[in-house]
């Protein structure tokens, strides 16, 4: 019992995490229809400037500035970047961002070394939250909550509720018609591409220390974000959001679990032969290759993902 | 286009090009001797077939693929494992037809995952291709029997007593020959394949998916069959890296190595035969001699791949492909003055941009030993990083060349339109 609460609160922590980068990236994909390949090069850029601002300034003030300023970076490669590569076609625009992604990676390690750095939870943030059973819940977790929740919310509400959201939700179908009303829809190209890596920026900086802040980051929870959004279906927000707690809680819970695969078939009346490699694997060590199969697995039964409204 | 050509001139030209390339291959080694040159062709050699295998799914079926390299790595550790079974059994000959047993572990893991991996198109194909290839690597740390964890896996390819034809494969000139040879075999093969209803078939499926389903045919299956084909030829090539390197490592099915084949297949032109092969032979050079000399070699060819793909999409291929085109018109020596005028101030940009990034990369290199205090050594020169000087210099340099480069290479670029119009026929 006390298992399963603890780890379906991680489960939960990781899979809004893992939201707040799929919702960027599947809405980046159903306007500009590119798939943003440096998506989680922009979370890593998140952590790191997080980083580098609470050195000089405080955590408080990255919380604030590092997701703004990767923002910035953001704009300004769909500016000047995709927007070129855009001519060539859907192909050029993916090597684009492949490309950006193995750049920033570059500079990160020019720029911040190839080690991890040390990016601190902030002291005021550092503690117990309550005590479960007889297992602590940091406070930086519920603060992880809070910040993704009161994000998701206020996207909801921006993509719903406000004028900017109406034009962006009218150019995500008809961009043409959205333009011949007189709106500028390559500005609103680069804002929602802003946005989106905005959004990316702040999961880095709040997952950046509770997590690890090194290079390799950006790799590690790029193809998990392309798995969450395959499996919820390409394009679909509410897809995105299950998918993202699904994964979340996989992964949480396939890292505490110490029986075997023999274990697992036995419960299902299989045995399986003793000594293979195979049965001897515990969940635990199948926890990376968790998503990858699940993914697979849709792929085969539900090619169209949890959600997702269309064969592509 | 080219029924009106003869075809018995078409394939004269085309045979003695082919046997150009392969007399070339074969006499390199008796111009460049040095153990470094060897190692490099051999690189190259299995390279080359590499790329042009992935150009079959990203050039011809439009298939964008990131985890091409489980097929190389499938190929390079299967053909491991059947070295060092064969063992004292096997002779020259055997390890001579090894790269058959790595195509056929390609083939065998196209079958295998193809079957998820084509059933979409696309960017869904490409995403799909990643997390199969994330999944395989992952698997690979799994089980370390197999692929021989953190260490790999290594064997001997001298195995046997005798020797076939004087070839114990042994010295590394023998294995070079191995690799011509089955380069060779494996290019001529790519090569037909394009000219098969098979290959003119994929590129249809390529071009208009909708329009090659409405004549009859199954988009799915052409993708299906054009993959396992191309792990074929991927695993011959890690066949000839498990022979050549006698250690397979995990590193050949991830992620990396799918991004380099990739890269080098991109830079040197999808949308030409040769392109790939230009490809490979221009990244192995620069990988093995600008990586020697530094350390910021991925940040340099990152900055070189973004810069194709908003410049030149086509590859290098297509720009020789353009600068033919303007030869055959006479049109070339128009462009000669244009092309030396915006060299120069390209140069002063590299230079300066150059000189930044050095400068920045032996600055945090030294970080904490006092590097920064005293000369350092940067591109051969000595220089005092902690005072203002040499980053003026660079910076200026830098700012001197941006601006140099828009208004020399804004002329260039309007002199290439009127030529291109010219070329055209819109104007003489």
């Amino acid at each position: 019992m006390e298992f399963v609460v603890i780890s379906l609160l991680n489960g939960i922590t990781y899979g809004l995490l893992l939201f707040m980068l799929s919702s960027g990236l599947t809405l980046i994909f159903s306007m500009m229809g590119i798939l943003n390949f440096a998506h989680a090069s922009f979370y890593m850029l998140g952590a790191y400037f997080a980083y580098q601002i609470s050195a000089w300034l405080g955590f408080w003030p990255g919380l604030l500035v590092a997701p703004l300023l990767v923002g910035a970076v953001g704009a300004v490669v769909e500016r000047y970047g995709l927007r070129r590569a855009h001519r060539f076609g859907h192909v050029a625009e993916l090597l684009f961002t492949f490309g950006l992604a193995f750049l920033v990676e570059e500079v990160v390690h020019l720029v911040w070394g190839t080690s991890s750095v040390d990016y601190k939870i902030p002291a005021e943030l550092d503690g117990t939250l309550f005590t479960l059973f007889s297992t602590d819940f940091p406070i930086y977790k519920g603060f992880m909550m809070l910040i993704s929740v009161g994000m998701l919310v206020a996207l909801y509400a921006l993509l719903t509720r406000t004028r900017i959201g109406l034009i962006i939700q009218a150019a995500l179908t008809k961009p043409d018609m959205v333009e011949a009303l007189g709106h500028n829809v390559p500005r609103i190209f680069m804002l929602v591409f802003g946005g989106g890596t905005a959004l990316a920026g702040l999961a880095g900086v709040i997952g950046g220390n509770a997590f690890i802040t090194e290079p390799g980051m950006a790799a590690a929870v790029g193809s998990i974000v392309f798995v969450v959004v395959v499996v919820g279906g390409l394009g679909s927000l509410g897809g995105a959001f299950v998918a993202s707690l699904l994964i979340g809680c996989i992964q949480t819970f396939s890292i505490g679990l110490t029986i075997s695969v023999t274990d697992v078939f036995a419960l299902i009346g299989v045995t399986l032969p003793a000594g293979s490699q195979v049965a001897r694997l515990t969940i635990t060590q199948l926890a990376p290759v968790l998503p990858y199969m699940l993914m697979v697995a849709i792929l085969i039964f539900r090619p169209r993902g949890l959600m997702g409204a269309r064969e592509s | 286009m080219n029924s009106h050509v003869p075809q018995a001139v078409f394939r004269r030209g085309r045979l003695l090009l082919w046997g150009a390339c392969l007399a070339l291959a074969v006499a390199l080694p008796l111009v460049f001797k040095s153990g470094f040159m060897l190692s490099l062709l051999c690189q190259i050699g299995i390279m080359v077939v590499f790329a042009l295998s992935y150009n079959m799914l990203l050039g011809q079926t439009g298939l964008l693929s990131f985890g091409h390299a489980v097929y190389f790595g499938m190929g390079a550790f299967i053909s491991m494992h059947t070295l060092n079974m064969i063992g004292k059994d096997g002779g020259p000959l055997v390890v001579a037809l090894l790269p058959l047993v790595g195509g056929l572990a390609g083939l065998l893991a196209g079958v295998v995952l193809g079957w998820v991996t084509t059933k979409k198109a696309g960017t869904t194909f490409a995403m799909i291709s990643l997390g199969i290839g994330e999944l395989v690597a992952a698997c690979a740390l799994m089980f370390p029997g197999l692929f021989g964890g953190e260490g790999g896996v290594s064997g001997n390819r001298v195995v046997g007593k005798g020797s076939l034809l004087g070839f114990t494969w042994g010295p590394q000139v023998e294995m070079y020959g191995l690799i011509v040879a089955w380069a060779f075999v494996a290019t001529v093969a790519m090569f037909a394949l394009t000219q098969t209803p098979l290959g003119r078939m994929a590129n249809a499926v390529r071009d208009n998916p909708e329009r090659a389903e409405f004549v009859g045919y199954d988009t799915q299956r052409v993708r299906y069959l054009m993959l396992i084909l191309s792990g074929l030829f991927a695993g011959v090539a890690g066949g000839l890296t498990a022979l050549n390197y006698e250690i397979v490592t995990a590193e050949t099915l991830n992620a990396h190595t799918s991004g380099v084949v990739l890269l080098m297949t991109f830079v040197g032109g999808i949308g030409f035969f040769y392109g790939p092969i230009i490809g490979a032979i221009l990244v192995t050079v620069m990988q093995i001699v600008i990586g020697g000399m530094t350390q910021a070699w991925l940040l340099y060819f990152g900055l070189f791949f973004l810069f194709m793909v908003l410049m030149a999409p086509g590859g290098i291929a297509s720009v020789i492909a353009m600068q033919r085109n303007l030869w055959q018109a006479g049109l070339f020596r128009r462009m000669v003055p244009h092309y030396l005028a915006v060299a120069l101030p390209i140069l002063v940009l590299l230079a300066g941009l150059v000189g930044l990034i050095e400068m920045t990369y032996a600055l945090l290199a030294g970080e904490g030993v006092g590097a920064g205090d005293t000369a350092t050594k940067v591109m051969g020169m000595q220089l005092q990083l902690s005072s203002m000087e040499p980053w003026a210099i660079a910076l200026a340099t830098t700012a001197v060349g941006v601006a140099l480069t828009r208004w020399i290479g804004g002329r260039t670029s309007a002199a290439w339109n009127e030529t291109l119009a010219t070329l055209h026929g819109d104007r003489t």
